[in-house]
């Protein structure tokens, strides 16, 4: 198969050809560059902060030893709060840019979301639930679980909706995208509906803190949490990334994919899975963040083009980027107080989409 | 103390769930070598802490506060940390506080744990609307602020203050207990009314009125939305509303003539009380006297 389709699948066609060639130069150099601002926004992010630490005294203060009194409490904003947010930033970037790039390229369509099939409404009514109803309805669990009772219940309600929304769209190891997409748009309303009912049951202090979960934030970022979540994030990511090659033959379309030797039901379910895994992890974690997942991978193929073996490493680079910068940002600019990561992305998102649906409005016809 | 640093730090970089135990134990830790020297550089969450900081006369050594601090003015000075359940750790430890007072409202718990791991010392105070609890925070701040003595001198106040604001509603009060309906509104669009276990219900049981919306053996608990057909039903004969609510609505004639309570006994006889900010009135802070001999006052003047 790889005879027929050399450069769809894998390695480098007999003779390649000289835009080939520049666009293979390009994409290496993307990749290249954007691991690097990574680095040095990773760094960045753990020099600055509301606390105000000397960038020349963070590896004095990493080293283990005995410290003043100020010095440890500079260690321990260092260590224990801020680069575990840091890292969590990361998780939730190269998270969302992963599971957005896979999903763009099962659905074949750039403006696909992890949002899209209900995964994160189903995070959101799990945490809502919790917030609500969960003095009442499962108070033991709460008292084992803690304060990481609602990030638990996110997890299990985006677990609980991926595998409604998988049941009603596959039949006999076949998996109707159009259906997957139906039912998403079903569970989204009856979410909504369902979150809806809990504002208006809830009292005014489950109000408030419901309120500021669905605004997101990597405030809760702890190293217990970052150990739960890191290795979901890390499997799905690698599940996600073994099938890119699968996933290019998919663009093609199906039955297409399917001559080829691609199992593509076994992909899209496989695919499907490790997204909601991914996204139930980091919106338990993190409440609701939105556009980073659609950004991201939607930036790389702009510049890199369509290949899933590019676009998905480059949107998981890119999107820890965005992420940290705009963490960065909500913990900064208004220091000591601290803005919604949520409202952030979506203000630097929201604007991105519309440019993105007017540049396509001539593909549509228009 | 500085091994049990090094050991949390070592647990935490390995992931382990069990740091998040160990976190506590530096907090505690500073808290007992603190104990021997008052705190000097203190943050507050919480509005009526603040005014149990102020009315100690203690003011000095605040250095940071919540949105909900609005009184006294100087309390409106001090740099700002958000609003009290929205806390930042990093933002909250950038002031380098060695003491934080926070109500029971304040959080998130994971931010409050980070800033006691951090070496900062994290006094919770006030669960309940009900005069024990104000005295609890009295003598709480007092306690952390080492300041007893004077502590004691403002409670005895309070609680003569409070007599005698007990022994005026007794005086005021009418044989027949007035209903009255509390109405909250923050924005002007969507107006909420007191159930119990509120801070407004309990203000009006001191103030030995009967609170509209439980009135008739019913009721709930927390705020609901007002419809204006149990408006009617509530049959309030006093609309009791805080000062930035009414202003929020757009003063007294929008409020009387909005659906449903413009049909209660209330509106027809122009009975509102709306003279305190939702500070003085549901605070439950140390001028809790003060706000309801004034409650007393316009409810039955």
């Amino acid at each position: 198969m790889s005879t027929l389709f050399p450069t769809v699948l894998s390695g480098p066609a007999p003779a390649v050809r000289a835009p080939e060639l520049l666009r293979k130069g390009r994409q290496r150099m993307v990749l290249a560059g954007l691991s690097l601002l990574l680095v040095l926004t990773t760094l960045l992010c753990a020099a600055l902060g509301a606390y105000q630490i000397d960038p020349w005294r963070i590896p004095l203060l990493l080293w283990p030893g005995e410290l003043s009194m100020a010095d440890a409490q500079t260690r321990a904003v260092l260590l224990d709060i801020r680069l575990p947010r840091v890292l969590l930033a990361i998780l939730v970037g190269c998270g969302f840019g992963a599971a957005g790039s896979a999903m763009q390229a099962l659905f074949r369509n750039p403006l696909a979301d992890p949002g899209l099939i209900g995964v994160s409404s189903g995070a959101a009514l799990g945490a809502a639930l919790t917030i609500v109803l969960g003095t009442t309805l499962w108070p033991d669990a709460l008292r084992v679980a803690g304060i990481y009772a609602p990030m638990l219940a996110a997890f299990i309600g985006a677990l609980a909706v991926a595998m409604l929304v998988y049941r009603i769209a596959a039949a006999r190891g076949r998996l109707a995208l159009p259906l997957l997409l139906l039912a998403g748009i079903a569970i989204n309303a009856i979410v909504g509906a369902a979150i809806g009912l809990l504002i208006y049951v809830a009292s005014d202090d489950q109000l408030r803190t419901l309120t500021f979960w669905n605004l997101g934030s990597l405030a809760g970022a702890q190293w217990s949490l970052l150990a739960v979540a890191t290795p979901v994030v890390v499997f799905s990511i690698a599940a996600l990334a073994r099938h890119s090659a699968a996933l290019n033959a998919m663009l093609l379309g199906e039955a297409e994919a399917m001559h080829l030797g691609v199992p593509v039901q076994a992909i899209k379910r496989q695919v499907l899975i490790a997204s909601a895994l991914c996204v139930g992890a980091l919106v338990a974690c993190t409440g609701a963040i939105g556009f980073i997942g659609l950004v991201a991978p939607h930036c790389i193929r702009l510049v890199c083009g369509p290949d899933q073996r590019v676009v998905l490493p480059g949107a998981l680079l890119f999107g820890a980027v965005l992420t940290l910068a705009a963490d960065l940002i909500a913990r900064t600019v208004a220091a000591p107080v601290e803005m919604p990561l949520g409202i952030l992305t979506a203000l630097l998102g929201g604007p991105f989409f519309m440019v993105l649906l007017w540049r396509r409005r001539g593909q549509l016809g228009l | 103390m500085k091994p049990l640093i090094d050991v949390q730090r070592r647990l935490l970089l390995g992931g382990s769930a069990a740091g998040l135990l160990l976190g506590a134990l530096p907090g505690l830790a500073f808290a007992k070598a603190d104990a021997a020297n008052p705190p000097r550089r203190v943050v507050v969450a919480g509005g009526a802490l603040t005014e149990v900081v102020y009315a100690l006369d203690a003011g000095a050594v605040l250095i940071g506060a919540d949105t909900t601090s609005t009184y006294p003015a100087a309390a409106q000075a001090l740099p700002k940390m958000g609003y009290q359940r929205a806390l930042s750790a990093e933002g909250v430890l950038s002031l380098h506080p060695d003491l934080l007072l926070a109500s029971a409202d304040a959080g998130p718990p994971a931010t409050l744990q980070q800033i006691a791991a951090a070496g900062v010392r994290v006094i919770r105070l006030g669960e309940r609307h009900d005069v024990n609890t104000v005295r609890e925070k009295i003598t709480g701040v007092a306690a952390a602020l080492e300041l007893a003595a004077r502590g004691k001198t403002l409670l005895q106040r309070f609680d003569s203050d409070w007599e005698a604001a007990l022994a005026a509603v007794q005086k005021q009060r009418p044989a027949k207990a007035p209903r009255v309906l509390f109405i909250l509104s923050n924005s002007g669009t969507q107006a909420m009314v007191a159930g119990q276990e509120t801070a407004a219900d309990a203000m009006i049981r001191y103030a030995g009125a009967i609170n509209a919306t439980s009135a008739d053996g019913k009721g709930f608990k927390g705020y609901k939305p007002l419809t204006a057909e149990s408006a009617v039903n509530c049959a309030p004969d006093i609309l009791m509303i805080a000062s930035e609510s009414l202003a929020a609505i757009g003063g007294m004639e929008r409020l009387l003539a909005s659906p449903g309570l413009s049909l209660t006994p209330a509106a027809r006889n122009r009975r509102v009380v709306a003279g305190m900010d939702s500070l003085l009135l549901l605070g439950f802070g140390p001028r809790l006297p003060q706000a309801l001999t004034q409650l007393s006052a316009q409810l039955y003047g």
